[in-house]
């Protein structure tokens, strides 16, 4: 009798247990995953529709100490596809007219993707009127205006133009699209990337930014010395301490500091290059008299490999640029306020004291960065 | 016996499964919705981005000037009950004018209807607050105050170009963060910041449950260089931020700088 109330009991018991747990599909990665089941059913129906794997961005200590997230926009979200996609596109001369230029062939990887000629030369064999900036750290550009003037708003924008520009890539993206649907390599990675292998202009910009984002820079010995790792010499300390004052060289106020490891502020400004302008930069963009002569402040990273520099690369060397800011500003309306002594041409700087600026910028260089692309 | 037990366990399993039982929650008051719009002014004209480089400005000691930049920090908002009782609001606000979404804030704490008789705002951070690397948003747009002369961030970024004594456009860097000087040999640093309380002249506003209530702040641009010191930008255009006197002075005149500007009521 005993026997017959203890299986009652046991049997009450299972039934409590098992009847109150929702049984479905618990695999996240499924395209019928119920979220609120708890046991699996077995209907898991798992495709290449429950799309692609995120892609996680390698930040570095010092941005995770001092910036905030990355921007990485709702519509266009990083994954490991996208970015593959991106980076084969960004080495591909299909993008160009005829077929013999690639992003990469004026964002050249061990220059830190910029340019060492002062202005690109097009498919046509025609230079452009601007240096190519370089491409790194683009996920914190907390203004998301790009380009020297700024007429880009985001980068998918940025990376759409190219190709069209008629002295540079100087294709049509119906063109293009077309040549990249007949690839035989190119439909698969659209589809495992966007999920739909027909191809167009929009996920084809949408890949070379997100491969664009992934290009992080922060791994100098600035950075290791802001980690504690290393010590920076007296040159570069005082170079560091010119930097920062502002009755010395005064650098930082549009270029960054110790927790602004950016090393720009991502805006635009008048640096004293010119009395009257040939290029109105942003000017030409807002349409307001007040922008002329004003540009996009570059990051101070990687410098050695950077050179050209200014907007127009008229300076060869970086002992020129601190040459510029020290002796040769050129006053003009709009020129920022931040600047001093424009009819002394600037702070007059010590050669001295010009050699320890140079020694610090160059604390900012990041080897590592420009090899393994 | 045995019916004794089935029907206790036919009990249990039919009360355990009522997981689904509705329960109905505590009807929860609605939190009335507070933001803060900080307006600037030129002695009553509104100064916007689009006045930047191009509107000319008189200031008090009769020089002719232009705006082309005017960022600015102010935390620690707290409003005033009636009955004495303070809400303190925390957090901070930095204003660009070229961002005009920078223009208002939403504090993230909540605001109690009542009646209040006005705001007090800390222009710049406290000595608390003031922490070198401490504000991501603010370390990206370079906002720091450089460690030599004292750390934390800058409180403010007011420049523009002036007409000199000499006739020519000179620029100024009206920058203002912790005061510095050198004694003894070595720097000493003193904390900048000013609290302000700001009254609600016209007898008090209401803050009402269902309600989006906008704080207006008003900034007069012109009076960073009136009261009670008449700012000479031939003598302070440039190097401020070492510069101690300057800083001091600044702090003196940003006490009138600020004004309550009403309030705006609409419905949620």
């Amino acid at each position: 009798m005993k026997k017959i109330q203890l299986i009652i009991v046991v049997f009450a018991i299972g039934i409590f247990t098992t009847s109150c747990r929702k049984s479905g599909c618990t695999n996240p990665n499924a395209i019928n995953y119920d979220s609120n089941a708890k046991v699996d059913d077995g209907s898991c129906v798992c495709t290449p529709a429950s799309g692609p794997t995120p892609y996680q961005l390698q930040i570095p200590q010092t941005f995770s100490l001092y910036l905030p997230a990355p921007i990485i926009p709702v519509s266009n979200p990083m994954t490991v596809e996208g970015v593959a996609l991106g980076k084969k596109l960004f080495f591909d001369k299909q993008l160009s007219g005829d077929n013999t230029l690639a992003c990469a062939g004026c964002h050249f990887p061990t220059q830190a993707f910029d340019d060492t000629n002062r202005f690109s030369i097009g498919i046509d064999g025609i230079r452009g009127d601007r240096n190519a900036m370089p491409i790194f750290n683009h996920a914190w550009n907390t203004g998301e205006k790009f380009f020297w003037d700024g007429r880009a708003n985001t980068l998918e924008v940025q990376a759409f133009e190219p190709v069209l520009n008629p002295i540079e890539m100087h294709d049509t993206w119906p063109n293009v699209v077309s040549k990249l649907q007949a690839d035989e390599s190119y439909p698969a990675l659209y589809l495992a990337a966007f999920s739909t292998s027909t191809i167009d202009s929009v996920l084809t910009s949408k890949a070379l930014a997100q491969y664009e984002r992934t290009l992080i820079s922060g791994n100098s010995r600035f950075d290791k010395y802001l980690l504690r790792q290393i010590n920076l010499t007296s040159s570069e300390l005082n170079g560091f301490g010119l930097f920062m004052d502002e009755s010395g060289a005064d650098c930082f106020h549009c270029h960054g500091d110790a927790t602004n490891p950016l090393w720009t502020d991502n805006l635009f400004h008048n640096n004293g290059l010119d009395a009257s302008f040939t290029d109105n930069g942003l000017g030409d963009i807002t349409g307001s008299p007040s922008d002329n002569g004003k540009f996009k402040t570059p990051s101070l990273r990687n410098l050695a490999y950077t050179a050209p520099y200014m907007h127009d690369g008229r300076f060869k060397t970086l002992d020129e640029v601190i040459d510029h800011y020290s002796d040769s500003l050129v006053y003009s309306s709009t020129i920022s306020p931040l600047l001093k002594h424009i009819p002394a041409g600037g702070v007059n700087l010590t050669i001295q004291e010009k050699g320890d600026l140079k020694a610090f910028l160059l604390t900012l260089t990041d080897s590592s960065f420009v090899t393994g692309h | 016996m045995k019916k004794i037990i089935i029907v206790i366990s036919v009990i249990i399993l039919i009360a355990s499964c009522k997981k689904d039982e509705t329960v109905t929650p505590a009807v929860e008051q609605p939190t009335p919705t507070v933001n803060f719009l900080f307006q600037q002014n030129y002695d009553g004209a509104a100064v916007t981005s689009a006045d930047f480089g191009t509107t000319k400005y008189t200031n008090a000691k009769g020089t002719n000037h232009t705006i082309s930049k005017l960022q600015y920090l102010v935390s620690n908002i707290t409003l005033h009950k009636t009955n004495g009782e303070e809400v303190d609001l925390g957090g901070y606000n930095f204003v660009d004018l070229a961002n005009a979404d920078s223009r208002s804030y939403t504090p993230t704490a909540k605001v109690s209807a009542g009646t209040y008789t006005g705001v007090s705002i800390t222009f710049g951070f406290n000595e608390n607050d003031n922490t070198s690397g401490a504000y991501p948003d603010l370390n990206a747009v370079s906002w720091s105050w450089p460690m030599m002369i004292g750390g934390g961030y800058h409180f403010m970024k007011f420049e523009g170009m002036f007409t000199d004594k000499t006739g020519s456009q000179t620029g100024f860097a009206y920058h203002n963060g912790t005061a510095s000087k050198i004694v003894n040999g070595g720097r000493f640093h003193e904390a900048n910041h000013f609290r302000l309380r700001l009254w609600d002249f016209s007898g008090g506003f209401v803050i009402e449950q269902g309600n989006n209530t906008t704080i207006n702040i008003k900034m007069n641009i012109a009076e960073w260089f009136k009261n009670p010191l008449v700012w000479s930008l031939d003598d302070y255009h440039a190097m401020l931020m070492p510069n101690y006197t300057a800083q001091k002075m600044m702090n003196q005149n940003g006490r009138s700088v600020f004004s309550f500007g009403g309030t705006t009521v609409s419905a949620e």
